[in-house]
């Protein structure tokens, strides 16, 4: 069946159709659509795979494993920051292996469109010594998701299957193949691989390193690298992912005569490296999406004497998403006859909604903290931390899920008043709910003000996983319930608010006030659904 | 045939409708598709754009070149010269000539409108009241401005037309007839 898909929606159907039994995640831009993908079809027609939300990436990532142990197919989706979040898991992961098959989607987001950094994925799976897959196109992206699951059943490894946000984010039609079905339950063979006591682990990781020749056999055979020798072979170009695209749309426009070897699965292939050396090769260039990963490697795997040009020796930007204008420039091609840029245009940031509640949360923050001398807001990771930009200039900091919280903490350890958290509800259950009990456990001098628009709003709206449970959750984790306070951020309230700020940030010890309204985007959607 | 697109707006003004129409149309013509599009944070009334490829040969690059683009199909007015560097010397702007102002500096509009109007190959309409003339409501403004750039597509009036009848069809009469009014209140300003 031919069908138009997103990057994301390939790999969704993919998984579907390769027998999955349960996807975890927890939502980030660019992955969110794969998890929504999957949760749509079986609203539409059930199958009986697992499509709820998790909390964080870490406990989608255990509750993924667990689904492994138990013989069936799970998939985990996380942006590329939400690979630290699991990364204690991800990384046992790789020691315990798997039973059924275990698929870790990681998506990067180079140029930080939607995120704070621009960590490269690649790095994990080295780091965990397992394989990693990265698709170039959608079609491959549908392919290779199947590839990784039967890869991940042989080789009773996890395998990490990367994409950044133009493969994710970009359409095109795809032909789906025969769907299969779910895997029986079964129980792993020897249990011992998954407890992972000293001895035990000892044994394990004694078998992935073990392992890793027939990873790199897999890279070299399996098909999915491809080493085409130009009739100039002293000059190759080492490619991956997007960048490909990048490097055919050039060659189109004109003839090329380098060798390119295209890199879709890691470990990378050895035996393709040497032949491009025992080709002649003197200079590659190697484009890919991302950080220098294998443009380091190579350097290590080809004689001193070959020319290892790219983001590391400026040839391609060091920063930043690839452009087909970055490679066309680094392949030795003029750019195209264009227009100037017109100095008319002016930026246009993002900005919180109108009616949103997160605006009256920060009007009332705003006047109440102008009240002290030197108060300090700690913010978090959401729509909510535009409250940075004109007009609010609200937060001083903002770093990872979570870390309002705890920085509030460690800034009232360190002596200041007033130290004030902002966390959405989603991000609070995400990250922010041990920090708060380490808050209750020293009696910091702390206001957490939980901005509560009943959603994840930042992604479109996804289910948040404290909702209508937070008062009880901070109030289990010792939070003094006199101290739980709830207002509704609209303006006719602006005063109510601003007191019960007040009275929280002069009261010693650790207060959540807790900003209650519901996105003003779900809201539209639930009263649009409600006319029907 | 091969035509690159970028079309451009403001989050939540509806660029992607837009996109489905065209591309539902150019997969009924057996065309190749490739549409990179933006989610994420700056949808929340940043500026988007989405770049649309059609071609009759596979198509390799998610991205259009500076200079590559066909036409810019602009939602916004500031918005269709924010795109400029990567239009074609010969290539089309067809945009709504309405600003959507929410950033405290945007510039003179008379401005804006005299820059777009300094470039051979434009297309300026309100798209908001030529929709509302059509008897469409003010949201359809997507549609006029859909049909005020068919001209440029490289794809029949008449498909585009059937392929919003597709889009649109389990919407019901009312609305596919209210679309296609607002495309043709657009298709006309653009052949007269």
């Amino acid at each position: 069946m031919k069908k138009v898909l997103l990057g994301d929606e390939a790999i969704a159907q993919a998984a579907v159709d390769a027998g999955l039994s349960g996807v975890y995640a927890y939502p980030g831009t660019p992955s969110t659509e794969i998890t929504e993908y999957i949760q749509l079809l079986e609203s539409k027609q059930p199958t009986g795979i697992f499509c709820k939300w998790a909390t964080n990436e870490k406990t989608a990532m255990e509750a993924a494993l667990g689904m492994s142990y138990m013989g069936k197919r799970a998939l985990v989706c996380m942006k590329h920051v939400g690979m630290n979040v699991c990364a204690d898991a991800f990384m046992n992961a790789a020691i315990t292996g798997v039973n059924g098959g275990l698929v870790v989607l990681a998506a990067d987001d180079p140029s930080m469109h939607s995120s704070q950094n621009e960590q490269d994925s690649r790095f994990y799976a080295k780091f965990a010594m397992i394989p990693c897959l990265e698709p170039s196109n959608q079609q491959e992206a549908y392919n290779l998701t199947r590839y990784a699951f039967d890869l991940s059943e042989r080789l009773r490894t996890p395998v990490l299957l990367r994409v950044t946000t133009r493969m994710a984010h970009s359409r095109a039609v795809v032909e789906t193949a025969e769907p299969r079905k779910q895997n029986e339950m079964s129980v792993p063979k020897d249990v011992q691989h998954f407890i992972l006591l000293p001895a035990f682990a000892k044994r394990n990781y004694a078998e992935l390193v073990a392992a890793q020749p027939d990873f790199v056999s897999e890279s070299e055979k399996a098909g999915n690298n491809v080493y085409t020798k130009g009739s100039n072979p002293k000059k190759a170009i080492v490619t991956t992912g997007i960048g490909y695209n990048y490097l055919l749309e050039s060659f189109m426009l004109k003839g090329e005569n380098s060798s390119v070897l295209k890199i879709t699965q890691y470990p990378l292939p050895t035996a393709l490296i040497n032949q491009m050396v025992a080709d002649g090769v003197e200079e590659i260039l190697v484009i890919e999406e991302g950080q220098p990963v294998v443009e380091e490697l190579l350097r290590g795997m080809v004689p001193s004497s070959v020319n290892v040009r790219g983001r590391l020796t400026g040839d391609l930007p060091r920063m930043g998403e690839l452009t087909p204008d970055s490679v066309r420039v680094a392949l030795g091609f003029d750019p195209l006859p264009t227009h100037e840029p017109d100095a008319i245009v002016v930026g246009r940031p993002p900005a919180l909604c109108q009616g949103c509640g997160h605006r009256d949360m920060y009007t009332a923050l705003n006047e109440v903290a102008r009240e002290y001398p030197n108060s300090r807001i700690f913010g978090d990771i959401g729509c909510y931390t535009l409250g940075a930009l004109s007009p609010f200039h609200a937060i001083h900091a903002c770093v990872e899920m979570g870390a309002s919280v705890t920085m509030a903490k460690g800034a009232a350890d360190a002596g200041q008043h007033p130290a004030i958290a902002v966390i959405g509800d989603s991000t609070f259950t995400h990250s922010g709910m041990t920090g708060l009990l380490d808050c209750v456990n020293s009696n910091a001098n702390v206001v957490i003000l939980i901005s509560d628009n009943l959603t994840t709003g930042m992604t479109g709206g996804q289910d948040s996983a404290g909702t209508g449970r937070l008062e009880q959750i901070c109030e289990g984790l010792g939070v003094d319930k006199q101290h739980i306070r709830v207002v509704v951020p609209l303006p006719k309230n602006m005063e109510e608010i601003k007191a019960a700020l007040r009275e929280e940030i002069d009261y010693n010890g650790v207060s959540v006030v807790i900003a209650r309204r519901e996105c003003i985007q779900t809201l539209k959607r639930h009263l649009k659904q409600a006319k029907k | 045939m091969k035509r690159d697109i970028i079309l451009a707006g403001v989050g939540g003004q509806g660029i992607l409708s837009i996109a489905t129409v065209i591309g539902e149309a150019a997969l009924n013509e057996g065309l190749y598709l490739k549409q990179a599009e933006v989610h994420g944070m700056s949808q929340r009334g940043g500026d988007v754009q989405s770049n649309l490829r059609l071609s009759d040969e596979p198509i390799a690059s998610d991205l259009i070149a500076k200079g590559g683009a066909d036409i810019i199909i602009s939602l916004e007015p500031m918005e269709a010269l924010r795109y400029v560097q990567y239009l074609k010397p010969d290539g089309w702007i067809v945009t709504n000539e309405v600003p959507l102002i929410n950033i405290p500096n945007y510039p003179d509009i008379e401005q804006v409108l005299n820059h777009i109007r300094g470039y051979k190959n434009h297309v300026l309409l309100n798209c908001e009241a030529l929709a509302k003339e059509a008897g469409a409501p003010a949201q359809a403004a997507n549609m006029v401005l859909l049909g005020a750039a068919i001209p440029m597509l490289g794809i029949d009036h008449d498909k585009m037309i059937a392929g919003i009848q597709r889009v649109f069809a389990r919407k019901g009469d009312v609305v596919v007839n209210s679309n296609l009014a607002a495309v043709e209140a657009g298709y006309n300003v653009s052949v007269k």
